[in-house]
């Protein structure tokens, strides 16, 4: 019982619920073909209050928001997620939306707690007490929460898609949004992410350019990298280029380079000139 | 024998032939008669007549056992129907099989399209005017107001609404998996014929923003759009105009395709951002099946529809089983609370039980 009072305990315990999301989705649908919202949403909700506990109290141990090394920057991008389809998820009528986001979440929490090296080093203060810094980081993180929902969106998107042009509408390909609604979503999505993520830059440009040497170069190209591609991706969806299928394979895309971007954006932290401080995991 | 007890008597589609049912139907003239000629039954305590096109039904509370026989009299009389031509017809239930049945029916468990829901409302609307008239009671009432509740959990529990069965529906249904809602979305109607008009009946019914209607003769375009409340246009410039319709309805008796894949790729670049759905219901086909191959392009034929409505009517019929099982459970729990007050009612003073035979609040 004490383990759970620790932050892997309570973001473990969000895990399993978002697992029981997954579960409850996937067992409804085949034994009984129909999805069941309210407990959907329940379930996520209180999945979220675990892990906004655990990163509550993981913030409060290094003190600062935790994005510190790479189990927290899967745990934040897995809670921003949450965050959002909760935000959205009633608006959008979709509980499979609530579904997938509780399988990415799952996948996401489950393989950052399973991999211990990604929490062998916690990084306090890590953005030396500067609020701004902190504000520049956690914005691009949450967009890249939003590039996770989108990519669900997108994944529903050629669900749907295939589902009709197959012919084959039954079964849980019946509880899909329209396609006309996922394409509206994964735009709005869309511009959203490149928003957020370009409120992100921009905060984190101004403080740049004050100390050219406070950021890591690679870490700078791989986000500018993201943000480009996001931004020539909605132009093209914008001009209507780039429109159905080739605009959710392209926003799948898109958050596979937001995820793979994490790695590089993590190992800049660990620069001799960053300032760290080696903590010991917690048991 | 004197047994006051619950009963339906009637018949319906799955005991008569349509030509009988024909005879047995009641127009409102002759079911407000019934009602009259029913009310003077000395123990006929309680009664609903339910008058659909498959079946005709008087639920009823009754004193004796024989009152079931002369609500039966009554109603051959009206209807001039030989008792012993009906007899072969007859449907009739009593006390726990009679509130069973009720509960299938409100559930559409026993309509002759397995789930469908307009039963619902009808029988629903029966009751209504029944207990308008004061002519029900505390055990109809109660028996009529759960029958409701448990079509409802029927419907929530079960697979047994799920899926449209019929061409037009399941049309519109797959319109509505590509647009979501209905309001927004321009239906175009090539030709008139009887299957384009009932599904351009449903998409109207399901709210489509705008319906235009293009035939070979016009007079006909414009007779059948002032029956949609929709308009028409002249049928050569369907396809010039193509790109304004979010959902095309080919159902001309035309001998070869009218609607070519060069003039629908020419249509998508007006419109690259929004689906265009075709629903192709003549024979020979109206639509070029090349158009399917198209991005955002969802073609749908006679024999796709049909097959969807056939596994849909498959799924519901494999929920019947959990269906029965659920109202069943309920109809036995539904009579053990209404029996007991049967036999206090008729052991009470007939003014005692005309007290409680007043409209529910």
């Amino acid at each position: 019982m004490l383990d759970l009072l620790t932050d892997r305990g309570w973001l473990w315990t969000a895990a399993l619920f978002y697992l029981a999301v997954f579960v409850a989705g996937t067992v409804g649908l085949l034994r009984h073909g129909r999805r069941a919202s309210s407990l959907t949403y329940a379930l996520m909700l209180v999945g979220y209050a675990f892990q906004l506990a655990g990163l509550s109290l993981r913030g409060k141990a290094v003190g600062g928001c935790p994005l510190g090394n790479q189990f927290e920057l899967f745990q934040f991008t897995a809670w921003s997620a949450t965050t959002l389809y909760l935000m959205v998820g009633v608006t959008f009528r979709s509980s499979m939306l609530g579904y997938f986001t509780g399988c990415l979440a799952a996948v996401l929490s489950l393989i950052s707690l399973s991999v211990p090296a990604w929490d062998a080093t916690r990084n306090t203060k890590l953005f030396g007490g500067n609020p701004w810094i902190e504000f520049h980081a956690a914005l691009a993180l949450f967009s890249y929460g939003v590039f996770a929902l989108l990519a669900l969106t997108s994944v529903m998107f050629l669900f749907r898609n295939y589902s009709l042009k197959v012919k084959r509408v039954g079964g849980w390909f019946s509880f899909l949004p329209s396609i006309l609604e996922l394409e509206v979503i994964g735009l709005r999505l869309l511009v959203a992410a490149v928003t957020i993520l370009t409120a992100s830059l921009l905060v984190g440009a101004a403080w740049w350019l004050r100390d050219t040497a406070s950021a890591n170069l690679g870490k700078i190209l791989v986000t500018v990298a993201v943000w480009a591609a996001a931004l020539v991706v909605l132009g093209l969806r914008l001009g209507g280029r780039l429109l159905a299928r080739r605009f959710a394979w392209a926003c799948l895309a898109l958050f596979a380079a937001a995820l793979l971007s994490l790695g590089p954006v993590d190992s800049s932290r660990h620069q001799p000139a960053a300032k760290v401080a080696a903590l010991q995991p917690a048991p | 024998m004197s047994q006051p007890n619950v009963f339906v008597v009637g018949a319906n589609h799955h005991v008569a032939p349509i030509a009988v049912r024909e005879r047995l139907t009641l127009n409102p003239e002759q079911a407000t008669g019934l009602q009259h000629d029913l009310a003077g039954i000395a123990g006929l305590k309680e009664f609903t007549i339910v008058n659909t096109c498959n079946r005709i039904e008087i639920y009823g509370v009754a004193a004796s056992s024989d009152v079931a026989a002369a609500v039966q009299a009554a109603f051959c009389r009206r209807q001039r129907f030989a008792t012993e031509e009906f007899e072969q017809f007859r449907l009739e239930l009593r006390n726990q099989s009679a509130v069973g049945h009720l509960l299938e029916v409100a559930a559409g468990l026993d309509s002759q399209m397995v789930g469908e829901t307009e039963i619902f409302g009808q029988v629903k609307e029966a009751y209504a005017a029944a207990q308008e008239r004061g002519l029900t009671g505390p055990v109809l009432n109660r028996i009529f107001q759960k029958a409701f509740q448990s079509a409802k959990l029927a419907r929530s529990q079960t697979g047994i609404t799920e899926g449209q069965i019929s061409v037009a529906n399941v049309a519109v249904e797959l319109a509505a998996n590509i647009f979501g809602n209905l309001e927004q979305t321009r239906v175009l109607l090539l030709g008139a014929g009887d299957i384009g008009e009932k599904t351009a009946k449903a998409f109207r019914s399901r709210g489509a923003g705008s319906l235009v209607v293009a035939n070979r003769r016009m007079e006909r375009a414009m007779e059948l759009a002032s029956e949609l409340g929709a308009s028409a246009l002249p049928f050569g410039q369907h396809e010039g105009r193509l790109g304004e319709f979010d959902i095309v309805v080919g159902s001309t008796s035309a001998p070869e395709t009218v609607v070519s894949a060069q003039a629908t790729t020419a249509a998508m670049r007006h419109r690259p951002a929004r689906p265009l759905f075709f629903i192709d219901l003549a024979l020979p086909r109206d639509i070029d099946p090349a158009v399917a191959t198209l991005e955002n392009v969802f073609l749908y034929n006679l024999d796709d529809l049909a097959k969807i409505a056939a596994e849909n009517l498959t799924a519901r019929t494999a929920e019947i089983a959990k269906c029965r099982a659920l109202l069943g459970g309920r109809a036995e729990a539904l009579w053990q609370h209404v029996a007991p007050k049967l036999t206090g009612g008729s052991g009470g003073s007939p003014g005692a039980y005309e007290a409680g035979r007043q409209p529910a609040p």
